[in-house]
């Protein structure tokens, strides 16, 4: 079924696999995203975002961070294993057109789901900027598939050992002060995606902005990814992924994030201990 | 009031044993006693997830069987969505002939261990059933139900499971979309037609609504795998993780994947929220995402799931039919100190079936009635710590003919509380609607169809259960499945014909 056929490690905790699932390298576009469970009874279901996807092969490409008890379990598969269960694609595909001058903002692993964003804005006759920023050299991804699609990539790091010493922000406003963009993609961890939002804003700018939330079925039915936007109720997994940052309820949505903390905290202890094995055994 | 099985078993015993030497007259069955429902005492059913009915004994069922008058008129069966030949399965039962009384309600219904537990037959085939009427108390009704369970889990239990025949292969594909009462139900029928029949469903798991949205304490899930097993050994084939509209749309399935005809029983959809302030703090649940949650996901079992549940002390469930009842008693259960439901009306116009309310209420669960919600309040870190309502009375029926509540101005109190989980129904999801050109759906996202064969306004494509009713009952579903099947296996017979003499 969802035939693991390529793994690489990209970071300690980040992973790049590639595996098969024709009907969703067919169908899916950029901005759109699945859900997996491992199995059984007892598998939790997690929302993971799309890197790429070959329809001719059949195989989807998902870079993600073992940050969980799920994810930690699936950077345990090797290529030939599979993961029992892969819906999608689910989510509304982004918004694609002319816009004249974009840039795109990834953030950590925001930079994986960014990349297809960004490479059909190129496609569509934009001309493209890119912004890559992580906290340390080694959760720099994508900067090598992002030089292909713009001329300008620029690479920072919250501390400095790789790229310009900055938080995204930075470059973000002064890009907007001088290059005076249309359109801004910005995908990464909440609190990055809100100060983007917060950049922009004066220059009026429009932003688009994609949300990871808690999520169970990813078809709608249990809203538990309901945010507020504008005031108004929406759901990331059938309304979004993707919204108008500017009308996004950041505090509500980052507040919502922490619904299961403590059992996480819980669960991330266990698996951790898991993977550490698996790394010694290596 | 309740009995333990065992006093209840020798109860029946000695009524069997007085009535069955004799030729019964109407007048001794009359007299006979309903037989009770043998259930887990309420102190120990709270602390644990099992069924709650454990089911007739055999004497019991025997002698319930008895209480029926095998009257000419048979209203029970015009009360029946699917028309069960139910003074025949009760006759048999009462012989204890279980095979043929089982049998006999499987020419009408496909999943007879389903609805004998959550058919809400108060309001159909036992609403019109003669001795009831007799009695003037609809409690007193022939328990058709419990016997329905009893032939059911008979033949599970002693592995006489039969599998439906299926005519030979007509060579035309079907496809089913979702996998819950309504699709079950015209997946086996246009199985049985020869068709190869393929069923698509979204999560991990088939079985739509019995699996992730009614609990295990009232629908046991080894149940629902049963009958999904009887499909599968049939031939019809399940593809988990595909959601039509997103992994290939209708037009696809048809026009690509060489379906020749469709079936849409993709259920409800999006749970509805009151749109009062509060709804989005840490705390504020639907009642799909809480039971999705301890029902599909196991999370009830905390040492074993991956998904989390939420710890919950004081729990104000919004809404008064099943859903809410479940979602209470499933909060109950997974070690809330206090559950309260919440309805704007009274009792007597709660949607809930009376036994889920007398089984809550047995679990301790209190009732608000009156109270409508006004506003969820949270501390400064997001989270719930109590709800404002305000008290209501009632006044004239509305368009659905119940009273509808009235606000009582001034009368605004806070009910402290630490979870919300809102149970106050769905809209119907858009996905497909949105995905398929030439799908017709009405004013509130629901898919018109022809009321007497399903079909929709897409040549080979038909739709039954909650996508086209709303919501409505397992019965109701399972019998659009078949009308649906039905209509679908004359379209396809006909589409041979016009292709045969084409060529």
């Amino acid at each position: 079924m969802f035939t693991i056929v390529d793994k690489r490690k990209m970071s300690p905790e980040v992973f790049r696999m590639v595996f098969t699932a024709p009907y969703i390298a067919r169908s899916r576009k950029p901005g759109q995203f699945i859900i997996i469970q491992q199995g059984g009874d007892y598998s939790e279901r997690i929302p993971l975002t799309i890197a790429d996807a070959d329809a001719e092969k059949g195989t989807v490409t998902i870079i993600f961070q073992a940050v969980g008890a799920a994810t930690h379990q699936l950077a345990l598969l090797d290529p030939g294993e599979a993961i029992a269960n892969v819906l999608g694609p689910l989510g509304q595909p982004t918004h694609i057109e002319k816009f004249g001058k974009v840039i795109c903002v990834g953030g950590g692993i925001g930079a994986a789901p960014l990349h297809p964003i960004a490479q059909a804005m190129a496609q569509a006759g934009n001309e493209l900027k890119v912004i890559v920023g992580a906290r340390t050299k080694d959760l720099i991804i994508m900067e090598e598939e992002m030089n292909k699609i713009s001329d300008d990539v620029i690479i920072c790091t919250d501390d400095g050992s790789y790229g310009r010493k900055a938080l995204v922000t930075e470059p973000l406003k002064e890009l907007c002060e001088q290059w005076k963009p249309d359109m801004v993609v910005a995908i990464g961890p909440p609190i990055m995606m809100k100060f983007c939002t917060q950049t922009t804003k004066p220059f009026g700018v429009p932003i688009i902005v994609s949300l990871n939330t808690i999520m169970v079925d990813g078809t709608g039915m249990c809203g538990g990814c309901r945010v507020s936007i504008n005031g108004k109720t929406k759901f990331v997994c059938v309304d979004g992924p993707e919204f108008d940052g500017y009308a996004v309820d950041w505090e509500n949505m980052m507040m919502r994030l922490g619904t299961f903390k403590t059992q996480e905290q819980k669960a991330h202890h266990h698996c951790h201990i898991g993977l550490n094995i698996k790394e010694g055994e290596a | 009031m309740s009995h333990t099985i065992e006093q209840l078993d020798a109860e029946a015993s000695v009524l069997l044993a007085k009535y069955s030497s004799n030729e019964l007259k109407n007048k001794d069955r009359l007299a006979i006693p309903v037989q009770e429902m043998p259930s887990q005492a309420p102190e120990i059913r709270v602390n644990n997830m099992e069924e709650v009915a454990l089911g007739y004994t055999e004497a019991q069922v025997i002698v319930e069987s008895m209480r029926c008058l095998q009257c000419a008129t048979a209203p029970c069966v015009d009360g029946c969505p699917v028309r069960i030949d139910i003074p025949g399965f009760i006759a048999l039962a009462a012989k204890g002939d279980f095979a043929r009384s089982i049998a006999t309600i499987k020419d009408s219904s496909m999943l007879p261990s389903v609805c004998g537990r959550v058919c809400p037959q108060e309001s159909q085939c036992q609403l019109t059933c003669t001795v009831g009427k007799v009695h003037k108390n609809v409690d007193k009704a022939v328990a058709i139900g419990r016997i329905e369970r009893y032939v059911a889990d008979w033949e599970a239990n002693h592995g006489t499971r039969s599998i439906p025949p299926v005519l030979s292969s007509t060579g035309k594909k079907v496809g089913v979309i979702g996998s819950g009462p309504a699709s079950m139900t015209a997946a086996a029928d246009l199985r049985r037609a020869g068709h190869e029949v393929v069923m698509f469903e979204a999560l991990h798991k088939a079985g739509g609504v019995l699996v992730y949205g009614i609990p295990e304490f009232r629908l046991p899930k080894r149940i629902v795998e049963e009958e999904l097993h009887t499909l599968s050994d049939m031939g019809v084939k399940i593809e988990y993780n595909f959601l039509v509209g997103r992994t290939a749309t209708i037009n696809d399935l048809m026009e690509r994947e060489g379906f020749s005809a469709l079936f849409i029983g993709s259920g409800a959809g999006l749970p509805n929220f009151l749109n009062i302030p509060g709804e989005n703090l840490i705390g504020v649940f639907s009642a799909n995402e809480y039971l999705t949650r301890s029902n599909l996901m196991k999370a009830y079992d905390k040492a074993k799931a991956g998904t989390p549940l939420f710890d919950s002390k004081k729990v104000l469930v919004f809404g008064g039919g099943n859903v809410a009842m479940d979602a209470a008693r499933t909060a109950k259960r997974l070690g809330a100190d206090e559950v309260n439901i919440v309805y704007r009306r009274t009792s007597e116009e709660m949607p809930a079936r009376r036994e889920e309310v007398v089984h809550a209420h047995e679990e301790g669960i209190i009732f608000k009635y009156l109270h409508a919600p006004k506003e969820i309040l949270g501390d400064d870190k997001g989270r719930v710590t109590g709800v404002k309502v305000i008290l209501c009375e009632l006044g004239a029926p509305d368009s659905s003919g119940r009273r509808s509540p009235v606000e009582i101005p001034g009368s605004e109190q806070v009910l402290s509380c630490d979870t919300v989980i809102v149970a106050i129904g769905n809209s119907s999801n858009p996905l497909i609607e949105k995905t398929t050109k030439g799908l017709k759906v009405d004013r509130k996202g629901h898919i018109v169809v022809d009321e007497e064969t399903c079909a929709t306004s897409m040549p080979g494509v038909y739709a039954g259960g909650d996508i086209v009713l709303g919501s409505a009952t397992v019965i109701l579903a399972m019998g659009q499945g078949r009308k649906a099947a039905k209509a679908m296996n004359e379209y396809l017979l006909a589409q041979e014909k016009v292709g045969g003499s084409a060529t």
